[in-house]
């Protein structure tokens, strides 16, 4: 048994982090966090010279061709770093979409695009309130044209690119969804960015008006497609909130250490010991439930939708509770716009709602969990 | 990454699983599979004599103690091809519990520190179940706190003699040996006069009375010594030497990997999947079904945790400190799994008695027994203690008996 990644791909990690540490500083993530800059574009060139943009993406399609296992790593270090940029969107989401149901000359359009950074790409899903789900898809498509509104849509104002789940039945069936791909700069397309909890990942809501797209895979097979992408991005995102618990662990744990009150350093108190225990404790689990998500991932396993729902639900607590609770041990301080602790705390919240609430994925994960049983 | 075995693992996984296959005791298969919890005797069969008849056929057939060494009994196995053993071993392992700590803390401890000729002499019998082995470490004064254990050892001649009492002693009243911390020098910092022996439990002097605990089982035993004698050559380690002894016992507890912590789950999720509510299934319940995925991923994060473990001890690597999360988290866990099931039976969870209550009582025993899973083998707060200091570099607790002499140490609290 390796229940591990191997040698090449932790000192793909170590690669990674030490790329992140020097180009994606907390000063740096603070330039898209003040409003100066809607991400990062020189980090953004620099991932894509790295080549960690095009890991996961064929080499005939202009990617480095190496796996999600090396995906997953470099996702951990993003989550880590705080970084400002549109991974998740375009690598998770438009990526993988593509990957999964795009014609050769789509992926051929696109992927080398997202691999060489001149694309950014997003998913857009959510029609305001509400979990994915098909009931929920009302934007309209009929012979090619688009008419709806998307809301929020991660990375909106910045995408060249988007992929649109919209209703192309009426039959109350998960046929009636079908994917199109929309190229954001066309006639018809209006985007406006909205205030959100973490502004070092923007959204967007954009208008479809007679908006001519092509079709993402077959029609009616939308539903089917975009489960399949939400599952592998809910393992990649996994890894970024793995990486973030940890960090905010490493910043409580640091700052206890540092910190003195009652003429001791207040990692000495068990109340402040106990706190960041737990926290550990959380990360763990998240870390196993994501390795295990990976394994499922690598390897196109049937385990996948179950893994990646016990992924995602596992590190998005985990990532929420480290957060929280690295707040709470700087105390006052944790609470100022000058230290680093929001940044973590805005980045767990929003992305515990990006891909669907906890709530939906603990619904989804014992559907999974029957459906295996009865099998 | 991937979950499978190398061809040397496969190799001893099928040798082992045809072995199992062959000569297992079947016929409690089933009602060990089910077994949870606070339930774990067998319906027409003393489990104790069942788990010393399969003991002993390991051991003849050299599936003992896989890994300790031939001549004491052991199989001399690497790491992996012990978890293996109790993969493979399945629910008939349930019956290895009355050797745990025998297995686990004793023979090692023995091994480390006892005479070549009681290694030889002592050593194969536990192995082989024929005798079985308790730790008498902890005192009504010394939970937690064990170095402040009050037990005196004192020199007479060739021999010590034993005067205390101890508490908290798992299988002390069906144990034929134990090994034993006590106090030689109470005019020194606590940790500093300490030493460890071992006793044969039949010695004159040694008295065991079983603790009835809160569910009204009795897992536990208090054991008086009263002018116990014992040989010098039964000591372990150097007189005054016994905490660091004590460690080498504590660091095999924690060592052990592979065996599964019992978090409730599986119980939880078949009852669900079975149990009808007033407007349908519990199973399709969203109360119920959060909950579940909730503990859901609690259990698949400790079990994927535990094969990180495996991983490493394939590749002949030491585990990380991740596995010190498991018995915490399964802890409280299987209590509030317990607590949860008997919601869901509403006023019916009250009845316990197995002829009469849901699901023969199985969560109502659970319940009863799990405050003491928080509890031994280190309270939930000495775990996170561990975790803060060991694995995440926290200062230790400020400890203001460290350096005032063991007989100095105030004794009471309020009053």
């Amino acid at each position: 048994m390796n229940f591990d990644f191997s040698d090449d791909q932790k000192q793909l990690r170590d690669q990674a982090r030490k790329f992140l540490s020097e180009e994606c500083s907390p000063k740096a993530v603070r330039v898209v966090l003040d409003g100066k800059a809607p991400y990062d574009s020189d980090l953004w060139k620099g991932l894509a010279e790295m080549g960690f943009l095009g890991v996961a993406i064929p080499e005939e399609f202009g990617g480095a061709g190496a796996g999600h296992l090396e995906l997953c790593v470099i996702a951990e270090e993003m989550g880590r770093a705080n970084a400002p940029v549109p991974f998740s969107s375009t690598v998770y989401l438009a990526a993988e979409a593509l990957l999964i149901a795009g014609s050769d000359a789509q992926k051929k359009k696109w992927l080398p695009a997202i691999a060489s950074g001149e694309a950014i790409g997003t998913l857009a899903l959510f029609e305001g309130k509400g979990n994915p789900s098909p009931k929920n898809i009302k934007l309209a498509a009929s012979n090619g044209v688009l008419n709806g509104v998307k809301k929020p849509v991660a990375d909106g104002a910045i995408a060249n690119f988007a992929v649109v789940a919209a209703r192309t039945g009426a039959s109350g069936r998960d046929g009636d969804i079908s994917l199109f791909l929309v190229d954001l700069k066309a006639a018809g397309v209006e985007v406006k960015s909205l205030t959100n909890l973490d502004p070092t990942r923007g959204q967007a809501e954009i208008t479809f008006k007679d908006c001519k797209a092509e079709p993402l895979g077959a029609v009616g097979e939308g539903w089917s497609i975009l489960t399949q992408v939400l599952d592998r991005a809910a393992v990649l995102c996994a890894f970024e909130q793995v990486g973030g618990a940890d960090r905010a662990l490493e910043m409580g744990r640091d700052y206890a250490l540092d910190r003195i009150a009652f003429g001791r350093q207040i990692g000495s108190f068990q109340a402040v010991k106990h706190m960041l225990a737990d926290m550990y404790v959380s990360a763990t689990l998240a870390r196993s439930n994501s390795y295990y998500g990976a394994w499922a991932l690598s390897t196109n396993a049937a385990e996948l939708p179950e893994a990646a729902a016990a992924a995602r639900i596992s590190a998005t607590q985990a990532f929420q509770h480290c957060a929280k609770n690295n707040i709470q041990v700087h105390g006052g301080m944790g609470f100022t716009w000058e230290f680093d602790c929001h940044m973590y705390y805005r980045r767990a919240n929003a992305m515990a709602l990006g891909l669907g609430s906890l709530s939906y994925w603990e619904d989804q994960l014992i559907d999974r969990m029957r459906k295996k049983n009865a099998a | 990454m991937n979950f499978d075995d190398t061809p040397q693992e496969a190799e001893f996984r099928a040798i082992a699983r045809a072995w199992i296959a062959a000569n297992a005791p079947k016929q409690y298969e089933e009602e060990l599979r089910k077994s949870s919890l606070g339930r774990t005797q067998l319906k027409n069969a003393n489990i104790l004599e069942v788990a010393k008849a399969w003991q002993k056929k390991k051991a003849e057939a050299g599936w003992a103690c896989l890994h300790w060494p031939k001549e004491y009994g052991g199989r001399g196995s690497s790491p992996i091809e012990r978890v293996i053993w109790q993969q493979e071993e399945g629910p008939f392992g349930k019956l290895s519990h009355m050797f745990i700590i025998g297995h686990g803390m004793c023979g090692p401890t023995m091994m480390a520190f006892a005479r070549e000729e009681h290694k030889r002499t002592f050593l194969p019998p536990l192995a082989s179940g024929e005798k079985v082995w308790c730790q008498l470490f902890s005192e009504p004064a010394g939970g937690s706190d064990v170095a402040g254990l009050r037990t005196r050892a004192e020199k007479d001649g060739d021999d010590w003699v034993i005067n205390g009492q101890k508490i908290w002693t798992s299988g002390a009243h069906y144990s034929d040996y134990g090994i034993l911390l006590t106090r030689t020098d109470p005019t020194v910092p606590k940790h500093k006069g300490l030493t460890m022996f071992f006793l044969d439990m039949k010695s004159p002097g040694v008295e065991v009375r079983p603790i009835k605990q809160a569910g009204g089982a009795s897992d536990f035993n208090e054991v008086y010594f009263t002018n116990v004698r014992i040989p010098d050559h039964q000591r372990l380690g150097e007189v005054n030497d016994g905490w660091n002894v004590s460690l080498t016992t504590l660091m095999n507890e924690r060592m052990s990997i592979g065996a599964g912590v019992a978090t409730g789950f599986p119980e939880l999720f078949d009852y669900c999947s079975s149990l009808m509510l007033e407007d349908g299934p519990a199973i399709e319940n969203a109360a119920v079904r959060a909950k579940l995925a909730n503990w859901a991923v609690k259990a698949s994060g400790l079990k994927y945790t535990s094969m990180r473990a495996i991983s490493a001890l394939s590749k002949g690597e030491r585990p990380g400190p991740e596995n010190s999360i498991g018995k915490l988290v399964a802890g409280s866990m299987i209590q509030d799994v317990a607590t949860y099931a008997l919601d869901l039976q509403g006023a019916a969870g009250v009845v316990s008695g197995p002829e009469d209550a849901e699901v023969a009582g199985r969560f109502q025993a659970m319940l009863l027994r799990a405050p003491g899973t928080r509890v031994e083998g280190g309270t939930d707060e000495i775990m996170r203690n561990i975790i803060a200091e060991r694995v995440l570099g926290l200062p230790g607790d400020i400890r203001v008996d460290k350096d005032v002499p063991f007989n100095k140490i105030p004794t009471k609290g309020r009053g």
